[in-house]
């Protein structure tokens, strides 16, 4: 016997704490079947590329830091990176190693978040995502040690860093890098194998591979329908590749997956920062820059291996102390694109895990 | 390391199939007759030995003469890049032919473009604002945009009672 059921619209956000910011969704339901998805952002929208045109090179550094608030280093580095490449500046040796160790170091905090809040979605409440607040907080000491803040670093500087190392930094590091491999070991044991965890995201929102590049998704959830495509090797910048590391894919592509991949990236992570501290050579951090930048006329595209995919920022040029044109090619947003796709098919309670599973960070969203 | 394409190099590959759809090919990018860029993009993304299959991303700049949207296209199989470009000499109406059939990454991009630069995408399929409420008046990432009316935009607009934005 068949019940017909009618068509239910239901609204998840701008307010909802599943959806990890003010994003909205419209999901059209029949049954508890999701038929019809519609994304709806722009809630955070404070016009940051409009801002940019009115601002020299350097005071555009601390937008960056607002925009993935997660990973504030990355969003620092894939800025100056552009903005070297229009004005041709050169970058110390030194400055490009700790530039790697940072990075890598946002990765670690990122992904931790990352995770932490997927199983929180998945309905393990609080205590997986405190043990990886637990970890980020030890990233979270070294960025503090390192430039006095905790969220919004503005420690990346067009030719270099604004500063050294502290040297109680190094052994602090080591420490950390030491211990981390058995905590993801530990997490692992008590999350990767467990039959609840793998009921709820073995199977759900598949992204098959050519959708996944058609759709121009990139990051974990790219690697997470099996593409091994990674900046960091296939584009290296700063001195990636002079380190050895795995690029993890996942292999069915669906929410399990890209949470695998994640963890596993966390690993790799440790072992580029572990190589980089044992080449970190001596030396300046900060090339000589003029204190008002005023690159030539031109355009300049620099992406980076980002925590979330692929950060970019477009930069145009005429000559004078502002950027013409400021545009960021933010990889939560884009990643947003074959939402429909992923989620059509499944059920209304999976919608939240496959959302989680993409982990975007609204501020870089809506820029 | 990824190899970019010259526009020099693009440009003969694209002549020997679509003679007219090249405007100018210089080192960092192609410029094309805006008629022929589903058709050329179609070709970038099939034809062996280039195999553009990733659409970086869009983006559009404001010349005051003209608009420029620019795409950023990579081979992931082949590891290399690309840059071709449209311009757009009408103001009032900057129509570009949309590649969301090509590459469905362009989708919310084209939306984000059409949103603040205001270029619209023929045949995109699902063309409204993405970042801002219908009824938002002007496009703010146009260099003339703040002197729209002498007033700023937040002072003065309200949004539509009908919409995705609104509750």
């Amino acid at each position: 016997m068949s019940f017909k059921t009618e068509p239910l619209v239901v609204n998840f956000g701008p307010q909802h704490p599943s959806t990890h910011g003010v994003f909205r969704m419209i999901v059209s339901l029949d049954g508890e079947v999701i038929t019809d998805v519609e994304p709806v952002m722009g809630y955070l929208h404070r016009g940051v590329e409009k801002l940019a045109e009115e601002r020299t090179y350097l005071q555009n550094i601390p937008f960056t830091d607002r925009l993935d608030y997660l990973a504030s280093m990355s969003n620092n580095l894939a800025y100056v990176l552009a903005v070297e490449k229009l004005a041709n500046i050169p970058v110390s040796p030194r400055a490009q190693y700790l530039r790697v160790i940072m990075a890598e170091l946002q990765r670690i905090a990122s992904h931790a978040m990352a995770v932490g809040s997927f199983l929180n979605d998945a309905g393990a409440f609080f205590t997986p995502l405190m043990y990886m607040f637990r970890e980020r907080e030890k990233v979270l000491d070294l960025f503090e040690m390192t430039c006095g803040q905790r969220l919004t670093y503005n420690y990346m500087r067009v030719g270099g860093l604004s500063h050294d190392i502290p040297p109680e930094f190094l052994p602090a590091l080591g420490k950390f890098l030491d211990d981390m491999p058995g905590f993801i070991d530990e997490y692992e044991q008590l999350l990767s194998e467990n039959e609840i965890l793998l009921a709820r995201t073995k199977g759900v929102g598949i992204l098959p591979p050519q959708l996944a590049i058609n759709a121009s998704v990139s990051g974990p959830i790219l690697r997470g329908s099996g593409v091994k495509w990674d900046l960091r090797k296939a584009d290296p910048y700063c001195v990636y590749d002079r380190f050895d590391f795995d690029i993890p894919v996942g292999k069915a592509g669906d929410s399990y997956d890209r949470f695998w991949v994640r963890l596993q990236e966390m690993r790799q992570s440790v072992r580029i920062i572990q190589q980089a501290v044992a080449q970190l050579p001596q030396g300046e951090v900060r090339s000589q820059v003029p204190a008002t930048l005023r690159p030539q006329a031109g355009e300049a595209y620099a992406h980076i291996e980002a925590p979330k995919g692929e950060l970019g920022f477009y930069l145009v040029s005429d000559g004078s102390v502002a950027p013409y044109r400021f545009k960021i090619r933010s990889p939560s947003f884009i990643n947003l694109t074959p939402l429909r796709e992923m989620m059509v098919g499944y059920k209304v309670a999976d919608a939240v895990i496959i959302l989680g599973s993409l982990d975007i960070v609204l501020g870089e969203v809506d820029r | 390391m990824t190899t970019a394409i010259s526009g020099i190099e693009l440009a003969n590959q694209i002549k020997a199939s679509f003679a007219e759809a090249v405007l100018e090919g210089d080192e960092r990018a192609v410029i094309l007759r805006s008629e022929y860029l589903t058709q050329v993009a179609s070709f970038l993304k099939t034809t062996p030995g280039l195999e553009f299959d990733y659409l970086s991303h869009v983006t559009a700049v404001d010349y005051l003469d003209y608009f420029e949207v620019i795409y950023h296209i990579t081979s992931l199989a082949h590891n290399h890049s690309a840059v071709i470009k449209v311009k757009t000499p009408d103001r009032d109406n900057p129509e570009v032919p949309s590649v969301a059939s090509v590459w469905c990454g362009a989708n919310l991009q084209e939306r984000e473009v059409y949103d603040l630069m205001g270029v619209t995408f023929l045949e995109h399929p699902n063309l409204k604002r993405v970042l801002l409420w219908e009824g938002f008046p002007g496009h703010p990432l146009r260099k003339d945009f703040l002197t729209l009316e002498g007033k700023s935009p937040w002072q003065t607009i309200e949004p539509l009672e009908e919409g995705h934005h609104v509750l």
